[in-house]
């Protein structure tokens, strides 16, 4: 297993509460990894350590590393603009930019000179249609994102996060605010990226890591219980609160 | 239903109806006064607002009932206000940004910027007026237009800055997010973003900012003084309607009088105007926001 994202001795706190205990954990590349646990394990604090969202928090304290590509990315040589450019985000909600459909996705583009003129529309409808979303679009362009639809939005919010070539995608529940038939969409366009990315998955339903999950990362108030291959965990959980809750008992 | 909730719903429906008088009053006396307010203008001035009143300055012997208009006091009082406003608006967008962007989690640190601020925004015009008094003579300058500017860019400082900053904080911090998610800088983020976001505030402030710059009398009196000429440099002195207002209504004659009543009401119908304006601004931005 080759690691990509590696977490050593990883503790966060906000103010005195430890929110994250000695977390260490590899994160293997070109999979999904689905961190599960019950709301308030810390799953998201994990995740969003990960592109240095953390520090945007007040009262927060870090001590450990996070190593990508053998990079820690809390050395303080390191800035965090760097970090979030190959490490994208989609939220748990989606906020699109006060701007039009393809403004929102030329955004980063623009901000990091990766294109413009005629490659700009190129590039743009390229990611639209990774997120699944030209079809629906293409003749709106220039309209306000805001006029799509929540499930669309999201996929928008996908697009304008590949668009800055990620190596690493982190979604946070990507789901849970979206219908059913919305959020199957997403779920298909994450098991679509797959094969280019590493993903990061946050969620608390023990379906959905079953059907996206390649490997399992199981969290229970802020400490790691057990981490393994997808399958086996699913099949055999080593530990008992890992057990009770993917039988629904806990969680 | 037993009787007592039956009685406590009774009352709650009589509090509710007391207090629904009570709104629609204070609403009604609000309106009433407003409406009172024009009237006056609108009858006392009206009679007497002709074109020439506004497109003339003032003849020999204007102020004892003599010809000529206003002229100097509407483009003095533009030319303040606008000035004003922009050098205000230069100063304050660095500062918002700061406050806003930067100072983010410093909060302690913002909540004393912020107080400071809510002070100088409480100050009486007429300080104003004496500290931008000093400042001209201390400079060497004299009662001019570019000495009213100043003053009025000091008055309106305040309230631009906090009138943005309030704006700008109610943006959503995961639309902040979504920005910064995608590697994009603080300033990528304040320039691009939230300012995109939060222009109709933005605009809102400015025009609460001018408003208060072009209606005031006291922190012009010293700074900009008063003249029958119209201003043709930012280094004589510049006339502006409160002051044209004060003047003709301090005079012993009713026809002069009245003007007062009909400068107050050109003074009314350019932030009226000027109202009007934003607020179309601000539409065509609206269908982008993110709510």
């Amino acid at each position: 297993m080759a690691e990509c994202i590696s977490i050593r001795n990883f503790n966060v706190a906000f103010g005195n509460t430890l929110v994250l205990k000695n977390i260490h954990l590899d994160i293997p590349c070109g999979q999904i990894t689905a961190i599960m646990g019950p709301s308030g394990c810390g799953k998201t604090t994990l995740l969003r350590s990960i592109n240095r969202f953390l520090e945007l928090s007040d009262h927060v304290t870090i001590k450990g590393e996070i190593l990508i590509d053998g990079q820690n990315i809390y050395d303080p040589q390191v800035d965090p603009i760097d970090i979030r450019s190959k490490v994208g985000l989609l939220a748990q909600r989606p906020f699109s930019l006060p701007m039009s459909i393809i403004d929102n996705v030329a955004y980063g583009l623009r901000i990091h000179g990766m294109a413009d003129g005629k490659d700009l529309h190129r590039a743009v409808r390229h990611y639209l249609e990774m997120a699944g979303l030209w079809e629906e679009v293409k003749d709106r362009l220039r309209e306000p994102a805001v006029r799509l639809s929540i499930g669309q939005q999201q996929r928008l919010c996908l697009a304008r996060g590949l668009a800055v070539e990620p190596e690493i995608i982190l979604a946070d529940e990507p789901t849970s605010a979206l219908d059913p038939i919305s959020a199957q969409n997403i779920e298909q366009r994450l098991l679509e990226l797959r094969e280019k990315y590493t993903i990061v998955l946050v969620t608390h339903t023990v379906r959905q890591a079953r059907r996206l999950a390649d490997y399992l990362v199981f969290m229970y108030l802020g400490e790691m219980v057990e981490c393994g291959e997808a399958s086996a965990i699913f099949s055999n959980p080593q530990h008992e609160l890992t057990r009770a809750y993917l039988h629904g008992a806990i969680g | 239903m037993n009787p007592q909730s039956r009685l406590r719903r009774r009352l709650a429906r009589i509090e509710e109806t007391a207090f629904l008088f009570l709104m629609r009053l204070a609403l009604i006396s609000v309106v009433m006064i407003l409406g009172w307010i024009l009237a006056t203008l609108l009858i006392k001035g009206m009679p007497v607002l002709s074109w020439e009143l506004i497109s003339q300055p003032p003849q020999g012997g204007y102020y004892l009932g003599g010809k000529g208009g206003i002229l100097n006091a509407i483009l003095g009082s533009l030319y303040l206000a606008a000035g004003g406003t922009l050098l205000a608006l230069i100063a304050a967008l660095p500062v918002v940004f700061y406050l806003t962007t930067y100072l983010h989690q410093k909060t302690r640190r913002a909540a004393l910027i912020r107080l400071a601020l809510d002070v100088l925004w409480g100050i009486p015009s007429i300080v104003y007026g004496v500290f931008g008094f000093l400042i001209m003579l201390s400079l060497g300058l004299r009662a001019s237009l570019l000495a009213g500017i100043i003053t009025l860019a000091f008055l309106e400082l305040p309230i631009l800055i906090r009138g943005m900053d309030e704006f700008i904080r109610t943006t959503p911090e995961e639309l902040v997010q979504s920005s910064l998610a995608v590697g994009a800088t603080p300033l990528d983020t304040t320039l691009k973003v939230i300012s995109r976001q939060t222009l109709p505030g933005l605009i809102t402030a400015v025009l609460l900012a001018f408003g208060r710059g072009i209606g005031d009398a006291a922190s012009v009196l010293f700074t900009a003084g008063y003249t029958d000429h119209l201003p043709t440099s930012l280094f004589e002195p510049a006339a502006s309607l409160p002051l044209a207002v004060f003047f003709q209504l301090g005079t012993p004659f009713p026809a002069v009088q009245q003007r007062a009543y009909a400068s107050a009401l050109v003074l009314t119908i350019i932030i009226l105007v000027i109202s009007f304006i934003s607020r179309w601004l601000i539409s065509r931005f609206n269908k982008y926001l993110v709510r």
